[in-house]
């Protein structure tokens, strides 16, 4: 049985609205977005087209109903609730459970 | 069976000719070998000019290249036919191979005449009609010019390619003088109003006009070299540089050796089918002699080529007669003609419009009831071209008046009839235009031009184009959109006006009111742009403005390949103390950063990790660095050559007007990155005409170019004014810039903006300097408040715990640096590990010896 370890990151009053943050589980880079509405949403912080990790730079913002962020290299658009390449049906990205709890953002990333 | 097409020239008839047969033979029924003397492929004689304004030669190629990777097609480029034999049906190169047909194209254009002037061949003396005269020519004028000579030119010819060869050798900075035979220039295509309204234009350039003049010898140095012009009535013309421009002579020889029927002036005589009088030979373009006269000019050329390519298929296609409009911009003066221009149509009625001060003649030609188009000549103000030329032989429905009074008086719609011919040069008529967007989904210009060919020759009729276009969509009821993107209706200029008239100065307030949506990477830094040049007292980062910035703003570096930053201080005018590059090395040595110098005369810094960077410029600021705003689109650089301070040619101080002008414009947002440049001297050493703004000085001041750069598409500045005072040149920049920031589309350089603002550079200058429309004041003030309120983005920061706080890797572990960056060491400097090295090798060098991290 996988078990999901809800980790602390970091306290939900350091994420400004509308931009993202890296955060590091362990070895694994993360990138942490409040949006507007106040939602925080977690995806890999690694671009799969460019390589680097960078997402967490993006700009956030919205296609239609779906909360976005865009990657900072080349300009793809991700679905934040999924990690779904929305310019790109191929390309997806890891997305992470988020919580926030007493002020603090859980992240879900995996049995690690 | 296939069969052997040769055609023997490589010029763009012969071009168009390829290109029609393999797009039409689907049956691939031809195999095609093309004979060019030239050395080069194809290329577009029309734009020679371009030569001089930068462009490389690669640059005039024509049309896809793919169609020389065809199988079916054969270029073979520096080959010269000798002799026909049109009874063995072969041809017999210089090189005596022999190569047989089964039919056989003459496209072997024409050679410049050269009238028998003696000593026509002393060096300096030039045609202009190749790639090779032109270069031969450019590099003549240098090689005196780096004599340290001033050069006097002469071009014997006030025709097309007269003048277009007086603003080449004005270009290369020589004094130019045109001589004409005739009492007038341009005589084929205007008459003696238009003639003279040319004239006084031409001159109002630096550029003599002699008419009613003949040329009688070169005189020579003792070296043999052209030294000066004797004319018939006057004194001689000082001449280091001859260029003959006096017309051009049919390449008719192979067809006289071979016993072809010869025009009574020259030509291979050819039938309405462009067949000649050998069966399996044909003769297109200048030639063919057709309707008993040779074509100088493209378009009928090309038309030629589409009937040979039809015939060779089993068409029908007949000669349709030849339209000889032309529509130039000659030394950036516009000249047109088009239709019975000299009004030779019995009954014939003229309508004129002159105004010599503002340099404008215009003319129709109408028939004897005044309702019929016929034709015209436009000289000084062509825009009305493009829409009147295909309404030649037609009603024009409106007073015809209303056609030729100056630009702004009321814009006349035209409603062009389906068989009108919108493109000549391609014969692309309105309703095949309406057609591909009607019926082929051609939704924007692009896929337009691509489909219908309209457009992709002289370009002249891309606006009624572009008109058409958009009626067509209009009527389809799809919107042309100047939306920003889908949370703004807008197009940039107009959410600017929005913001500055509504006085909403976050993201927020704006997009409620006048969008939906929370954005995205497309309007929130047009946004950004816009805030910070109507609120510059603001910081990139305050407040919610900060959410706006793409990466290069958020953090005020520029993002590398591997999501490290390139870092680089401002050095206003490229000038900088010995100490200051001390600093900038010793920064670069203890971060281990790569350095380069960049192509605007600065360092640049690569290989800065994010949570780096404000300990980089700490370090830069306590030295006096600021930021060089690399990052965004604003002001980057003024570059400028060493000016009269050290330079033995600088007749100004081009280094202390360049830092004048860095610092005043530092900062400056704009629709798109800004670079400008400052020469000292004619001689460009600052290249300041591949700049948006480009100033050159001269000896009673400077000249003001802009409109350079152009990214993709390389363009030259134009020029705006001449021998401005310092006080002049910095107002007329402010409002250059102001002008374009408030207007300009998202992304747009200021080399598109200028062609694509209505009226163009003429408008331009008539706002910067005529206050035309009555915002000067307010382009002064909006300028003035970005001067005042300047604050160094980087300084600022530094002082700002809040602001510094964004700077670490991660949220919760500040310092730690990024574990996947990985570095090999080349030319003794750091650069990312390739892919492949990164699978193989262990890590090579993370960050520099030193990690330097902030407390």
């Amino acid at each position: 049985m996988n078990t999901i370890t809800a980790v602390a990151v970091c306290s939900y009053d350091v994420l400004l609205p509308e931009r993202g943050v890296a955060a590091l589980i362990g070895q694994r880079q993360i990138a942490l977005f409040r949006t507007h509405d106040g939602t925080v949403y977690a995806l890999d912080n690694h671009d799969p087209v460019s390589g680097a990790n960078v997402m967490s730079r993006g700009i956030v913002g919205s296609r239609g109903d779906v909360p976005t962020v865009a990657s900072p290299m080349f300009k793809e658009v991700y679905d934040l609730r999924t990690g779904q390449c929305l310019d790109d049906p191929d390309v997806t990205i890891p997305a992470y459970g988020v919580q926030v709890v007493d002020g603090q953002v859980l992240v879900s990333a995996g049995d690690e | 069976m296939t069969r052997h097409l040769v055609i023997v020239g490589g010029g763009m008839v012969a071009h168009r000719l390829v290109e029609a047969l393999r797009s039409r033979d689907t049956a691939a029924a031809w195999r095609i070998t093309v004979l060019a003397e030239e050395p080069r492929m194809p290329y577009d004689r029309v734009a020679l000019t371009s030569y001089f304004s930068g462009r490389d030669p690669q640059d005039l190629s024509l049309g896809d290249p793919e169609l020389w990777n065809d199988p079916a097609v054969t270029l073979r480029k520096g080959v010269t036919v000798a002799a026909m034999d049109v009874e063995a049906k072969t041809v017999r190169t210089t090189r005596d191979e022999v190569i047989a047909y089964d039919e056989l194209v003459l496209a072997t254009g024409s050679y410049a005449f050269v009238p028998p002037v003696k000593n026509s061949e002393a060096n300096g003396c030039f045609v202009y009609r190749t790639v090779d005269d032109v270069a031969a020519l450019r590099v003549y004028v240098e090689r005196l010019r780096a004599e340290g000579k001033e050069v006097s030119g002469v071009v014997v010819g006030g025709g097309l390619l007269g003048l277009e060869a007086a603003g080449a050798l004005r270009a290369l900075g020589a004094t130019t003088k045109v001589v004409e035979f005739a009492p007038r220039l341009m005589a084929l295509q205007v008459d003696e109003g238009g003639g003279s309204a040319l004239a006084r234009l031409i001159r109002t350039l630096d550029i003599e006009v002699l008419t009613s003049s003949q040329v009688t010898r070169v005189k020579t140095t003792s070296q043999g070299a052209a030294r000066a012009m004797a004319v018939a009535d006057g004194p001689d013309l000082p001449a280091d540089v001859v260029v003959f421009a006096t017309g051009v002579r049919p390449r008719d020889e192979l067809g006289r050796a071979s016993g072809l029927e010869i025009g009574e002036r020259g030509g291979v005589v050819v039938d309405d089918s462009c067949r000649t009088s050998v069966p399996g030979v044909w003769a297109i373009g200048e030639v063919a002699c057709i309707e008993g006269r040779v074509w100088g000019l493209v378009a009928p050329g090309y038309a030629m080529a589409e009937i040979v390519a039809d015939r060779l298929l089993e068409g029908e296609a007949t000669f349709p007669g030849a339209d000889s409009s032309t529509k130039l911009k000659l030394l950036g003066v516009d000249v047109a003609s088009f239709g019975d221009a000299f009004g030779v149509t019995e009954g014939a009625l003229d309508i004129v419009y002159a105004d010599p001060v503002a340099g404008v003649y215009k003319k129709l030609v109408l028939s004897d009831d005044a309702r019929t188009l016929l034709g015209g000549i436009l000289v000084g103000d062509a825009s009305a071209y493009s829409g009147l030329r295909p309404m030649v032989g037609r009603q024009l429905g409106a007073d015809p008046a209303s056609y030729l009074l100056p630009e702004g008086s009321q814009p006349v719609q035209l409603d062009l009839p389906d068989d009108a011919p919108v493109c000549s040069c391609n014969n692309v008529s309105a309703g095949t235009i309406r057609c591909a967007v009607r019926e082929e989904g051609c939704g924007e210009l692009k896929s337009l031009c691509g489909k219908t060919k309209a457009g992709t020759s002289c370009g002249s009729c891309l606006p009624i184009v572009k008109r058409l276009l958009n009626t067509e969509l209009a009527a389809a009821g799809v919107e042309v959109s100047k939306a920003l993107c889908e949370h703004f209706a807008l197009s940039r200029a107009e959410l600017f006006d929005v913001v500055r008239v509504t006085e909403l100065r976050t993201f927020s307030e704006i997009v409620e009111r006048h969008g939906n949506g929370r954005g995205c990477d497309i309007c929130k830094p047009v946004v950004a742009s816009i805030l910070a040049s109507l609120d510059p007292a603001g910081h990139v980062l305050d407040g919610e403005r900060a959410t706006l910035q793409d990466t290069n703003d958020h953090v005020m570096a520029n993002i590398q390949k591997d999501g490290t930053y390139s870092v680089v201080p401002r050095i206003p005018g490229g000038e900088v103390t010995p100490e200051g590059l001390i600093t900038i090395g010793e920064v670069a040595r203890d971060f281990g950063l790569y350095t380069k110098i960049t192509g605007g005369q600065r360092v640049d810094l690569f290989g800065a990790r994010i949570e780096q960077l404000p300990a980089i410029w700490k370090r830069l600021v306590d030295a006096g660095f600021e930021s060089g705003h690399a990052y965004g689109k604003s002001l980057r650089t003024v570059k400028s050559c060493v000016g009269s301070t050290w330079c033995r040619y600088g007749v100004q101080d081009s280094v202390g007007m360049a830092i004048a002008l860095e610092l005043r414009y530092r900062g400056l947002r704009s629709p798109h990155k800004l670079k400008l440049g400052v020469s000292g001297c004619a001689r460009e050493c600052a290249e300041a005409r591949g700049k948006d703004v480009g100033i050159i000085a001269t000896e009673n001041g400077w000249n003001l170019y802009v409109g350079g750069n152009g990214g993709m598409t390389p363009r030259h500045a134009q020029l705006l004014a001449s021998d401005l005072s310092d006080e002049q040149l910095l107002q007329a920049i402010d409002r250059f810039l102001m002008y374009y920031i408030r207007t300009g589309d998202r992304l747009q350089r200021t080399a598109v903006w200028v062609n694509e603002i209505e009226g163009g550079l003429d408008h331009v200058r008539d706002v910067v300097l005529n206050d035309s429309l009555g915002i000067a004041a307010d382009l002064d003030a909006a300028m003035a408040g970005h001067i005042d309120s300047y604050v160094d983005e980087w300084q600022a920061t530094l002082q700002d715990p809040e602001k510094l706080a964004r700077f670490v890797s991660f949220v919760n572990a500040p310092d730690q640096p990024d574990a996947d960056l990985r570095y090999v060491v080349e030319r003794n400097q750091p650069r990312p590990a390739t892919p492949a090295e990164r699978g193989q090798m262990e890590p090579v060098l993370l960050s520099g010896p030193r990690l330097e991290v902030r407390r």
